[in-house]
């Protein structure tokens, strides 16, 4: 009993990080898509280049783990918004298939640009002092990278919380998500509002990214590998709401670590025979909105 | 007793909420075999809603929607379609890729039956093509029909969308805004065609072109907030002083 | 109805085989007589634009966007792989186990997604072809996990044609299969079904509001094209004798996707075309630098787009069309 009782908190930490790190990516991918109505299959390659980026900053500049993390992000999100004006943005109007197939074309050039500038094989960030090793909590002891993880992510969380409830950027987010023409039709410049809001949801999939880098680990092929898992995370939440991947990254990081533990042999067949369910259940998912 | 006295297209009692939001609050509406009916109202007075309701693609919240007497209140769209309830949409909804002669034999096709059969080529259903062709030159479009929809221009493709709606023969005929968005020249072309409507159609016709409505419509229905304001003859609606209250703002002359 | 390389479908049209559609199949033939040593890629080939042509009768036809159409491919080609050990290596016997089991599979899944639209839809063609992966990755009793299944026994076609090693029987295999299978979609495309598919396609409102049954015509188009992919998945089993997760990844459902579009998507002959050229410059180009490789794939989908969405018969065909104005 006291071994199934530890190794159940040891799940639900190892989970509750790994959902924290999928909700910090995936959040973006969750505003942009509700927001712009856009299928952005490329938000992988963010969270990647924020990993990869913070890398080389570390080896190259000779930067510590968090300055060299902090400039990742910006430079992703600048990129970001780059790539939002020029590309993105005349695509808003086409069709499914047309942004499907544009976002695969992201996929396969960043993936490609990382072998030639990475190799093949995975990468690691080395983590400063203070995150290697264990930390004491509740009397029992608990790797304090993770706990880092956790702690961070929900600082994080908070503030984009209340950032989107409380600023005004918030409100127009929430009002052009809920109907685009009604928000234009007040005045609302969506234009500008979908770079910007871009380059959060892109800056934070990079934050995920290079933070995580530990938990999923960077390798060119890290788009395709995790894609499925952000867009169940954003599927099973919901559009366009950060409480709907809040839930959906929960879900999917506890289930699966629970699930790879206790039935190894299943791997993750579980998560995306749950998926499916809840996804005939209900299309919109937990607490998006019914079309 | 009922065939004879039943109404080609008939509402009672018709409601419709979306939470505590009401569109729709008991509506009564006749409309009668071979009419020229229009419904009118300011914007939001939940006009495209009613159609909604009547073509099941909204089920109401209460009440019945009759096709001939028979109650259809329960039936999905297609249902409806095969039993004579045809439509248009007030934003051209077409095949765009198509030809403007497939997207009139498509709902030809479906009408006949044959539209689910994969062993002839669509080309060898002779009856269908020759149906759509006619009905095309009916309006005026015979010499289109080779082309892509999208390629035409908006007025032509506005009768597009009648054509389609008009291979399905239907008993009741709903058009929604078939002038709308039209250049004044090319809507000249939609009037006429609209009068030339087969005369055992009912035909209930929104629109906002109020010369439109006087021209075509033997009896107007006013919708208000989800509620029928008054019905009568053109005569009678453009005498009504509530209509006018609505429509021209108080104080008019 | 344009395109198509001229072929006029549609009710107007004409289903008569028209001169240039005899090309491929010239083709083809010239590769066997004059390239014997290109026939293992030749075989592959053609077995790559069977899967495209199964995926371009629910996407370019259907209008039914879907990244798991690997998985009908992949379980086509287990089964066939499976049926070779444990029962008989039969290769038309595999072709119709693989054809019925790949088509219940997309009948199963197809009654369940079609019910769905956009990203749930998409979401749930990936979810799909997840869950077979990770079947075939797991039971490795049955499917040997992740090493797959080697040297699978494949008796003689109807006991006397021999797989030989030069590829010769398995290229006229692949060639013969094909062939039929073109007859079939290519009648399918012709008929009043595909002309009601195109239609749901381009307008799916205004479908129901001419009373067709949408949900049951796209269940139909999507569990013939599901049997078709599995049996292409089918044919590369018994034409190279191994099956393994490689024909089960997102990769392969992403590859035969650019390789449709690169064609040109909703024409037949873009399923002949893509494949060719994207797997011809593959053999040459991707062997020096697959980095690049991949990222002129990249690229050129990206390129295609933004400027060319009608693929390499689309430019085509908007060339002759500029032609033929220049020249009236």
């Amino acid at each position: 009993m006291e071994a199934f009782f530890s190794s159940l908190v040891s799940i639900l930490f190892h989970g509750l990080a790994f959902g924290a790190i999928l909700y910090v990516i995936s959040v973006g991918l969750s505003v942009t898509m509700g927001l712009m109505g856009f299928v952005n299959l490329a938000h992988g390659v963010f969270a990647m280049a924020g990993g990869y980026l913070m890398i080389s900053a570390m080896q190259k500049l000779g930067l510590a783990w968090l300055p060299a993390l902090l400039l990742a992000c910006a430079a992703v999100a600048l990129a970001s918004m780059l790539l939002e004006r020029l590309l993105y943005a005349r695509l808003y109007g086409a069709g499914e298939l047309e942004q499907v197939l544009f976002t695969i074309g992201l996929i396969f050039v960043a993936v490609a640009l990382a072998r030639l500038a990475y190799g093949t094989g995975p990468q690691s960030a080395p983590l400063p002092d203070y995150m290697k090793g264990q930390t004491e909590l509740f009397g029992r002891t608990f790797p304090s990278y993770r706990v880092v993880v956790i702690a961070s992510s929900a600082v994080l969380i908070a503030v984009l919380w209340i950032g989107l409830e409380r600023t005004r950027w918030g409100a127009m987010v929430r009002a052009a998500v809920d109907n685009r023409a009604m928000a234009q039709s007040i005045g609302i410049d969506t234009g500008r509002l979908f770079t910007y809001t871009f380059a959060l949801g892109s800056g934070l999939a990079a934050l995920g990214g290079a933070l995580g880098a530990d938990l999923l680990a960077m390798t060119p092929t890290y788009p395709f590998e995790h894609l499925v898992y952000f867009l169940i995370v954003v599927a099973i939440g919901g559009l366009g709401t950060l409480r709907g991947p809040f839930v959906g990254a929960l879900l999917i990081g506890i289930g699966d670590t629970a699930c790879k533990y206790w039935m190894p042999q299943f791997g993750a067949f579980f998560v995306y025979a749950a998926t499916m369910a809840l996804l005939l259940w209900r299309p919109q998912g937990l607490l998006g909105r019914a079309h | 007793m009922a065939a004879a006295q039943a109404f080609a297209l008939e509402t009672r009692r018709l409601c419709m909420s979306f939470g505590a939001l009401t569109v729709a609050e008991n509506i009564d509406f006749r409309l009668a075999a071979g009419a020229r009916h229009a419904l009118i109202g300011p914007n939001g007075a939940g006009k495209t809603t009613f159609i909604n309701m009547l073509t099941g693609r909204l089920a109401p919240s209460s009440g019945a929607v009759l096709l001939g007497g028979a109650d259809i209140t329960a039936l999905a769209q297609s249902a409806r379609v095969k039993r004579g309830l045809g439509r248009t949409f007030q934003i051209n909804t077409l095949f765009r890729e198509l030809s403007v002669l497939d997207n009139v034999a498509l709902g030809v096709a479906e009408r006949l039956g044959v539209a689910g059969r994969f062993w002839r080529a669509a080309s060898a259903y002779r009856e269908v093509r020759d149906e759509a062709l006619a009905l095309l030159g009916s309006l005026g479009l015979a010499a289109d029909a080779g082309q892509r929809v999208l390629d035409l221009p908006y007025g032509k493709q506005r009768l597009v969308e009648i054509a389609i709606a008009l291979g399905l023969k239907p008993s009741v005929l709903l058009l929604d805004e078939p002038a709308a968005g039209v250049p004044s020249l090319e809507s000249a072309r939609i009037l006429e065609v609209l009068d030339r409507l087969p005369a055992e159609i009912a035909i209930l016709i929104i629109e906002h072109d109020m010369e439109l409505v006087f021209r075509f419509a033997r009896r107007i229905t006013v919708l208000v907030q989800g509620q029928v304001l008054c019905e009568g003859t053109p005569a009678e609606i453009s005498a009504d002083r509530r209509v006018r209250e609505v429509y021209l703002g108080e104080g008019h002359g | 109805m344009f395109g198509d390389s001229g072929a006029a479908i549609g009710y107007g049209g004409s289903a008569r085989l028209r001169p240039l559609e005899v090309l491929p199949w010239v083709l083809a033939a010239v590769v066997f007589f004059f390239a014997p040593n290109y026939l293992p890629l030749g075989a592959y080939i053609l077995i790559m634009i069977l899967f495209a042509l199964s995926l371009e009768l629910i996407l370019g036809y259907g209008g039914i966007v879907t990244l798991g159409h690997a998985a009908y491919f992949g379980f086509g080609a287990y089964v066939a792989g499976i049926l070779a050990v444990r029962v008989s290596g039969d290769p038309l016997l595999g072709l119709a186990a693989a054809a019925l089991a790949a088509g219940l599979l997309g009948l199963a899944t197809g009654a369940v997604i079609l019910r769905t639209h956009a990203l749930a839809l998409l979401m749930l063609t990936l979810a799909i072809t997840s869950i077979v992966f990770e079947i075939a990755s797991q039971w490795t009793s049955v499917t040997g996990g992740s090493d797959g299944m080697h040297s699978v026994p494949i008796l003689p076609i109807l006991g006397s044609f021999k797989f030989d090693m030069f590829g010769k029987t398995a290229y006229l295999y692949c060639l013969l299969v094909l062939f039929l299978c073109w007859w079939l979609v290519r009648t399918i495309v012709h008929s009043p079904f595909g002309m009601a598919l195109a239609g749901t396609r381009e307008n799916d409102v205004r479908m129901h509001a001419i009373g067709a049954p949408v949900y049951r015509r796209q269940l139909i188009a999507y569990t013939i094209s599901a049997a078709l992919a599995g049996v292409a998945g089918a044919l590369l089993t018994h034409t190279t004798q191994f099956v393994g997760l490689s024909v089960l990844t997102f990769e392969l459902s992403g590859e035969v996707l650019v390789m449709l579009v690169l064609g040109g998507i909703r024409r037949i002959y873009g399923a002949f075309v893509g494949p060719v050229v994207f797997l011809v410059a593959r053999d040459y180009l991707a062997k020096q630098s697959p980095e690049y490789w991949t990222l002129g794939i990249g690229l050129l989908l990206i390129f295609i787009v933004m400027f060319a969405r009608g693929g390499i018969l689309g430019l085509m065909d908007s060339l002759r069309r500029r032609l033929v104005r220049k020249v009236s």
